[in-house]
């Protein structure tokens, strides 16, 4: 049993090793399959399981449930993924109180200072996990009665702070006094505080910052499953725990880095609050815009292009345009390469798992900090729905919001061309600097319906 | 391990001893002979740094497919949830176990076939389709 265990441990940390690159990380999926499926038999052969019927129900009831949202567009992942955190942190705080109860039942020496530590934690954890994670799905998702923009109200970090000081002081209380006289009311404030925190810390919060806060909310789940482990006793999960929260922990720090913010200012920054002023100054200027002839001119011209792609192809689904063009341009012997900014899109990794779907080979996927160096050689860069992670003014005006963060140096090429649905500015309501550059052009309209006809005119020019 | 991620490693071992070492004035050592409490820590110290270093060295390439595979993988709660479903408690307790199961044997079904499905996807420049 035991042995199942240890080797359920070894096989997890071999697949996430395999993940170091795309053609090992075939194998990943299995090894972890194998673990899982170890670790549940050994689980449920042991002779404390004696009821079979619940089990198998929720069994099936999850593979009903898990089997479609394994087939959700990969437009969609980002809502599935926060879907999926939320789904662990239910089940960790339905663990812990399932303990708490169980144990109070017991008798008040089952209750350890250590168990209710870990019980409180795993609540705590879980509960807000949930909520949190379910908003966020929710605003990614788009649905109507979640507001998509940052709410924002005065004291808003007070009254979260002060809230959570709430959990903690009857969280505390729980763990001197776990079978108090107040016990049979503070466990269920304990988990309606936590409820309500989660949703509390993610109704400011925007789009852009979901890369951040999804990666936050993978570690709050790992870490609520550490707890589960303590408080089962069971090293296993402690183990898989940490691993989930070590990854959600690198991730949240890679997504901070190159926003050039930290955590704190993520959860209680409220970008919304900056911009308001920032949007007031540059106005009056003028967009340059080009035709499609043009651009398909200049690009068969190019002999270096590059592609920075954002948000905006997501919403329009044109990664398979984009491979078109890319095929196109390939085969008239253009060096094609993309470049990713790593908060590109709603989650890590997003965009390269959009354009793998397009069956663009990764080989021509370039870092950030591996293409801004060559950037004067490019002849074209081709801006598909990206915005401020191409502004120049992060590197040159300071007090702007953004001043400070990583960008793609795209103003450094020598023709930059930008597709954009209209004229607003991105999401931190700053006006983007490199529009309005000399060797920089326009090009409106939905990004599937502009890169089609590129491409088409690609061909037209082609065949003439 | 990187060196952006060892000075985080550090700085977690010691909150990890600490609140070892607070739980453990609570617990008295009667109720706890195994030292359940130093063991757990221990364990969670060193698959931290473990996750770190293992994780750190994952394709930037990856980062989706990294996120729904270790979603998969924290899903082991199903162990926790099989025992409270399955052994001999109150009704109640064992209804919260099934939805528990229920909630993480939907993220294992969905985890692993979603990464198997984008990882699938990556190819190589000549690897046709």
């Amino acid at each position: 049993m035991e042995i199942a265990y240890l080797a359920a441990i070894v096989l997890f940390i071999l697949a996430l090793y395999w993940m170091n690159a795309p053609k090992s990380a075939r194998r990943s999926v299995s090894a972890g399959v194998a673990a899982m499926a170890l670790a549940i038999v050994a689980t449920w052969s042991r002779p404390e399981v004696v009821h079979h019927l619940w089990i198998i129900l929720a069994l099936i009831g999850g593979v009903v449930v898990g089997v479609p949202l394994s087939r959700v567009a990969l437009t969609a992942v980002p809502q599935r993924t926060a879907l999926s955190h939320a789904f662990g942190g239910l089940a960790a705080g339905l663990v812990g109180t399932a303990k708490y109860y169980m144990w109070v039942s017991e008798g008040a020496a089952e209750l350890t200072g250590f168990r209710m530590t870990a019980i409180v934690v795993e609540t705590l954890l879980g509960f807000l996990t949930l909520t949190g994670s379910l908003m966020a799905a929710g605003k990614l998702h788009g649905v109507s009665w979640i507001p998509q923009r940052p709410v924002i109200y005065p004291l808003q970090n007070m009254t979260n702070l002060a809230l959570f000081a709430l959990a903690v002081v009857v969280g505390v209380s729980l763990i001197i006094a776990p079978a108090g006289p107040w016990s049979g009311v503070a466990f269920p404030l304990l988990i309606a505080l936590s409820l309500a925190f989660g949703v509390l810390l993610i109704i400011p919060i925007g789009g852009a910052d979901m890369p951040t806060v999804i990666s936050i909310l993978n570690a709050y789940a790992g870490l609520s499953a550490v707890a589960m482990g303590f408080v089962l006793d069971s090293r296993l999960l402690v183990v898989a725990g940490a691993l989930d929260g070590a990854s959600g922990l690198i991730l949240s720090i890679i997504m901070c880095r190159a926003m050039n913010r930290s955590f704190t200012n993520v959860l209680f920054g409220g970008f919304g609050q900056v911009q308001e002023t920032a949007a007031a100054g540059a106005e009056d200027r003028h967009y340059k815009e080009e035709t499609i002839e043009g651009a398909a001119q200049t690009m068969e011209m190019a002999r270096l292009v590059v592609i920075v792609p954002g948000y905006g192809m997501a919403v329009a689904h044109a990664q398979h345009r984009v491979a078109e063009l890319y095929d196109q341009l390939t085969a008239r012997g253009t060096t094609v390469k993309f470049v990713i900014h790593p908060v590109a899109g709603r989650m890590p990794g997003h965009m390269n798992v959009l354009l793998a779907e397009a069956e663009i080979p990764y080989d021509d996927i370039v870092e950030m900090d591996d293409m801004n160096p060559d950037m004067e050689q490019v002849d074209v860069a081709l801006i598909i729905g990206a915005n401020d992670v191409v502004n120049p003014a992060a590197r040159e005006k300071k007090g702007c919001p953004i001043y400070g963060m990583p960008i793609i140096e795209a103003h450094r090429a020598k023709t930059v061309f930008a597709i954009k649905r209209g004229k607003s500015p991105g999401f931190a309501g700053i006006e983007n600097d490199l529009y309005f550059r000399d060797q920089s052009f326009m090009l409106f309209g939905d990004a599937k319906d502009v890169i089609g006809e590129l491409t088409k005119q690609l061909a037209v020019d082609e065949a003439a | 391990m990187s060196r952006k991620t060892a000075p985080i490693a550090g700085a977690w071992s010691v909150a990890c001893a600490t609140l070892g070492a607070v739980s453990s004035a609570y617990a008295d050592t009667a109720a706890d002979p195994s030292g359940q409490t130093w063991s757990s820590m221990t364990v969670l110290v060193l698959a931290t740094f473990v996750g770190l270093g293992v994780i750190g060295r994952v394709s930037r390439l990856l980062h989706t497919p990294l996120m729904s595979l270790t979603n998969a993988i924290s899903a082991i709660s199903v162990v926790g949830s099989i025992l409270i479903a399955g052994s001999d408690f109150p009704p109640m307790i064992r209804a919260l176990g099934a939805v528990a199961l229920f909630a993480s044997m939907t993220n294992i079904v969905s985890g692993f076939l979603i990464t198997e499905r984008m990882i699938k996807m990556f190819k190589e420049r000549g690897e046709k389709k």
